[in-house]
């Protein structure tokens, strides 16, 4: 099962209670948000809207299809735009 | 399919780009030079104060001037609800955009726009301008970011509470929210440390100051059909914030991007757009607005200001064991500085064990920030790249080698979280010791400063259209604005996958209406992920092509090969038949199966991170205080230049745009919160004696996760000149400048305060 | 308000226009003659971008008033090229990629034209300082000089560097 770390303290933890750290039964980022919803309602909302993911070193922005294998490392982190 | 380790004939060569002549003879068509039947001009109120309650907004005496054909104010536009959602360049609110391009209850900023006019002359609408009554409450208001952060400071929104501290706060205030990043334990580590280095520097906001202000005609019909000819990032980011902004449906708003005269991120959010269609609304006649300098100055851009305490421990021999921030950004009016990035930039070019990171979005009596080239990334890496010169100082260690000693390396974790994965960082540190630059003897009175940089570079939604026309030439349409040749890359890499000469293929910025949706231009995204959409559109079309061929001769397509252009039997056993070339292809194209064309959409993922590594040598006028820039010396990973030319032109913009926020830029404010420099003359932006050559040089360490292996290159560039000027001017005079900009009064204090 | 009747030769042509007192002769150019090559990028004279060459001077066309041209014998950026022949400082421009954005690519080639014409041979440090009137955001400059420079040899008939 995946571990994934809440990497930012302003976007999620509100929603978590201070928890930074869960292990999540999903195999996609799909699933992965949906199954943050049902345990911390906000949260899935919040990753989706304002938060990238980044699975083993890769940053991915809205990628519901984004692979989690049970050993990835998993980072939620704010999202990056540019200039 | 990948072409890393193929061999290329078109991409990485310099060929005139396509835009080229128009712009070289005036034909190019900017915003402000559109034109239609019986335009109107559009002009914005501004607020003189700022910070005023808005007691009473009277119209009555602009409307009733001659000439004027539409007045608007925020009651011309929906009341939207606060809501957030990613458009543009960063988690936006739609309701501060709204409050943003048209004030409601309060002006936050000076420069703050309350009303806008329509008028069949630009002299006209001014005079109505004058005849607009507005009746002020004047409020304290705060300008610098730590005296926005005061207990008592004047609070602009009372709405807002801070984010990401528990418990909730009970009193709204000017801190937005509290982001934090913790690796390891950063306490032991000091504790553990031999060396210690501490550190607090300021930066100001600086504005992008693209040379080509804001500008747009809009025209609504009465069907509500609306048409936008505007300079800006993303086209379609300005449909989708006009659509919001204004409650309409976005299939009945076309926009077409005019060239866009610069932007740097400061043309990734709409100002002037919603207020013309507001404006045409009413009246029924197109309108134009163009933005002044002033306004562009003190109503869009610039970036936060901020302060910024940095804390290094190391051992004796180097190693860093601990390393510590704390980030005030200022936000402008609404929340939303680029502290998320600021605080995981500063410490990503290191391998650190121990790190704790803290930042504050705050907002103050500003314009609301936008985005400028990887935002936060150089307000955070000036503080952490000054204060590893003083580390190295302090240990007495080259500032190369302390560099070298605690890299970021494939397998790095970074102190947000992700591993580094397929960064070229060692390798820009080793260009930089194999540079003559690096080993020039200096001479007397000179200094030599390093500075590096990293941005994630980033990917995202985008769309690419390839045609192949009834002769055989081809045209390549993106979703993409092109701000500093993207169309000369994407065509490139097009005729690359085609096996054509790039002068084969004209590529085009298509409209909202005639492509798929393609995010804006922004984060080095548009030749990695625009790019990508276009090798796989032509990647089909070869494959088309290889069908056609294959029906032409009668053979199994997978007896068919592509090759430099034209399609050729594989081996003999396909038979003998001469080469098909695509205009022979073409023009049988209604008896293979009709037109070739083929569009792809991607969500590009996998945008490589970039690094870089910048040198620079300065001489310091001790009676003056005035900086000059002897040489300087910019290198950078770029994965692959597809064309090298505009690669190098982006690192030496970039790296300029840092001079000028380094020694020179700055807002000044008086007493009354309103800007006193708004202007070139007074806001002082390289020229070209103030700079020598900028010697790019470009490191390739591929990115497998685009076709041909290129990184975005744009952001970069801009993240270590700061540093870098700040560390060469400690080598020449032993002053530590921590304050930005290091203009000539600074310099001339600090020698002062020295003795 | 009465407009005033201005004659003066653009690029070669005689033209004539009606403009208003207050107008600037970048606001002719662009609004009442149409041609929209020069830009306005700051309208106080610091950016360059309206550079037009006037009286054989190098002038911002936004410090200029659409009446003082009665007379004058003005060069655009339209007014460059010999017909569909590029300039060579425009050609140079071109190979040397000497523009991103290309906004301020119009004055940056009519102010390198009056520089070449009164001083074929600049150096480094002459072309720098006579383009500090030019404004560019996007190159750094580098580019642009060194495009400069060639195009300073290639009128002086130097074989090309």
């Amino acid at each position: 099962m995946p571990t994934v770390v809440l990497a930012s303290g302003s976007a999620g933890q509100q929603f978590t209670g201070g928890q930074t750290e869960f292990e999540v039964e999903a195999t996609n980022f799909r699933r992965l948000v949906l199954e943050l919803e049902r345990r911390f309602p906000g949260l899935g909302r919040q990753v989706e809207e304002s938060m990238a993911i980044a699975i083993d070193g890769e940053i991915f922005q809205d990628a519901y299809a984004a692979e989690l294998k049970p050993d990835s490392e998993i980072y939620l982190i704010p999202r990056i735009g540019g200039g | 399919m990948n072409y890393i380790d193929s061999s290329l004939k078109v991409v990485g060569t310099r060929p005139v780009r396509p835009d080229g002549v128009d712009k070289v003879t005036g034909r190019a068509v900017f915003a402000a030079d559109t034109r239609a039947a019986g335009m109107l001009w559009g002009k914005v109120l501004r607020s003189p104060h700022a910070h005023a309650r808005i007691v009473s907004i009277d119209t009555s005496k602009a409307r009733a001037l001659k000439g004027v054909f539409a007045v608007v104010t925020a009651a011309d536009f929906p009341d939207i609800p606060s809501e957030e959602a990613f458009v543009g360049e960063g988690p936006m609110n739609f309701r501060d955009l709204a409050l943003n391009c048209m004030a409601r209850t309060k002006v936050l900023y000076e420069g703050h726009a309350l009303a806008a006019v329509a008028a069949s002359t630009q002299a006209i609408a001014d005079a109505a301008l004058a005849l607009i009554d507005v009746t002020y409450e004047v409020l304290p208001h705060v300008i610098d970011v730590e005296a926005a952060m005061a207990p008592d400071a004047p609070v602009l929104h009372d709405d807002m509470f801070t984010t990401g501290v528990d418990p909730k706060p009970a009193k709204p205030s000017n801190i937005a929210k509290v982001v934090t990043f913790k690796k390891g334990d950063a306490e032991a580590g000091f504790k553990d440390a031999d060396v210690i280095v501490e550190g607090r520097y300021t930066t100001q906001p600086v504005h992008q100051a693209y040379i080509e202000p804001h500008a747009c005609l809009a025209s609504c019909s009465p069907d509500g059909q609306v048409q936008i000819h505007s300079s800006s990032q993303g086209h379609f980011m300005v449909r989708a914030y006009t659509a919001k902004l204004l409650g309409l449906n976005m299939a009945n708003i076309r926009v077409n991007p005019a060239e866009i005269g610069g932007g740097f991120g400061g043309k990734t959010l709409v100002y002037l757009e919603p207020v013309a269609v507001a404006l045409s609304r009413k009246c029924g006649r197109s309108v134009k607005m163009q933005m002044t300098r002033e306004d562009v100055f003190r109503a869009s851009g610039p970036t936060s200001g901020a302060t910024v305490e940095v804390t290094l421990g190391a051992k004796r021999d180097g190693t860093i064991v601990a390393a510590k921030q704390v980030l005030k950004y200022q936000a402008g009016a609404f929340a939303g500085s680029p502290i998320g990035p600021g605080c995981m930039c500063g410490f990503a070019m290191y391998d650190l064990p121990n790190v704790d990171v803290v930042g504050y979005d705050v907002v103050s009596n500003r314009p609301k920030v936008a985005a400028y080239r990887a935002p936060g990334a150089p307000i955070t890496s000036f503080a952490v790249e000054s204060a590893m010169d003083e580390l190295a100082t302090k240990l007495g260690i080259d500032a190369l080698t302390l560099r070298e000693k605690n890299a970021a390396r494939n397998g790095t974790k970074t102190h947000y979280g992700p591993t580094h994965q397929n960064i070229g960082f060692t390798a820009v540190l080793d260009a930089v010791k194999a540079h003559p630059h690096w080993k020039a003897p200096l001479k007397p009175g000179q200094g030599r400063g390093l500075a590096t940089g990293f941005w994630f570079n980033i990917g995202g939604e985008s769309t690419a259209q390839v045609h192949v026309n009834e002769d055989g030439s081809v045209t390549a349409a993106t979703g993409s604005p092109d701000i500093g040749g993207s169309r000369a890359s994407i065509g490139m890499m097009v005729a690359e996958v085609l096996g054509v000469p790039p002068t084969t293929v004209r590529t085009i910025v298509a409209d909202t209406a005639s492509i798929g949706f393609t995010h804006l231009t922004g984060g080095s995204r548009v030749t990695f992920a625009t790019g990508m959409a276009a090798t796989q559109a032509a990647e089909k079309v070869v494959e088309d092509l290889k069908k056609r061929a294959a029906q032409t001769w009668d053979i199994p397509v997978e007896a068919v090969e592509w090759k430099d252009g034209m399609a050729y039997p594989a081996g003999s056993n396909a038979g003998a038949f001469e080469p098909l070339d695509l205009a022979t292809l073409a023009l049988k194209a209604a008896r293979t199966g009709g037109p070739l064309v083929a569009e792809v959409s991607v969500n590009a993922q996998g945008a490589g991170p970039g690094f870089g590594a910048h040198i620079c040598d300065v001489s310091v006028d001790a009676e003056t205080g005035a900086v000059t820039i002897e040489r300087y010396t910019a290198i950078q990973d770029v994965g692959k230049a597809i064309h090298p030319s505009y690669v190098e032109g982006q690192i030496q913009g970039g790296a300029a745009q840092g001079i000028g926020w380094a020694l020179n830029e700055e807002y000044i404010y008086n007493a009354k919160g309103q800007m006193e420099n708004a202007g070139f003359l007074d806001y002082r932006v390289p020229v070209a004696s103030d700079v020598p050559m900028i010697e790019a040089v470009l490191v390739e360490v591929p990115n497998p996760r685009h076709p041909f292996g290129a990184r975005g290159v744009g952001e970069v560039p801009i993240i270590p000149p700061m540093a870098a000027i700040a560390n060469a001017i400690r080598g020449a005079t032993g002053l530590r400048m921590v304050d930005l900009p290091m203009s000539p009064p600074k310099v001339r204090a600090a020698f002062d305060a020295a003795g | 308000m009465a407009k005033t009747y201005v004659s003066a030769t653009i690029n070669g042509e005689s033209s004539e226009f009606l403009c208003e007192t207050q107008q600037t002769l970048l606001d002719v150019l662009r609004d009442v003659i149409g041609l929209t090559g020069s830009k306005e990028g700051c309208a106080s004279g610091d950016c360059g971008a309206c550079s037009v060459i006037m009286d054989g001077r190098l002038v911002c066309s936004c410090l200029v008033l659409g009446v003082e041209a009665e007379g004058a014998t003005i060069t655009t950026i339209e007014g460059i090229a010999n017909g569909e022949k590029l300039h060579p400082v425009q050609q140079k421009f071109l190979e040397h990629a000497a523009l991103q954005c290309g906004f301020c690519t119009p004055g940056l080639i009519v102010a390198t034209k009056a520089l070449l014409d009164e001083n074929p041979n600049p150096t480094e440090t002459e072309a720098r300082y006579w383009l500090a009137g030019n404004l560019c955001r996007c190159t750094g400059y580098d580019k642009v000089i060194r495009a400069v420079m060639d195009a300073a040899a290639e009128l002086r008939g130097e074989a090309v560097g």
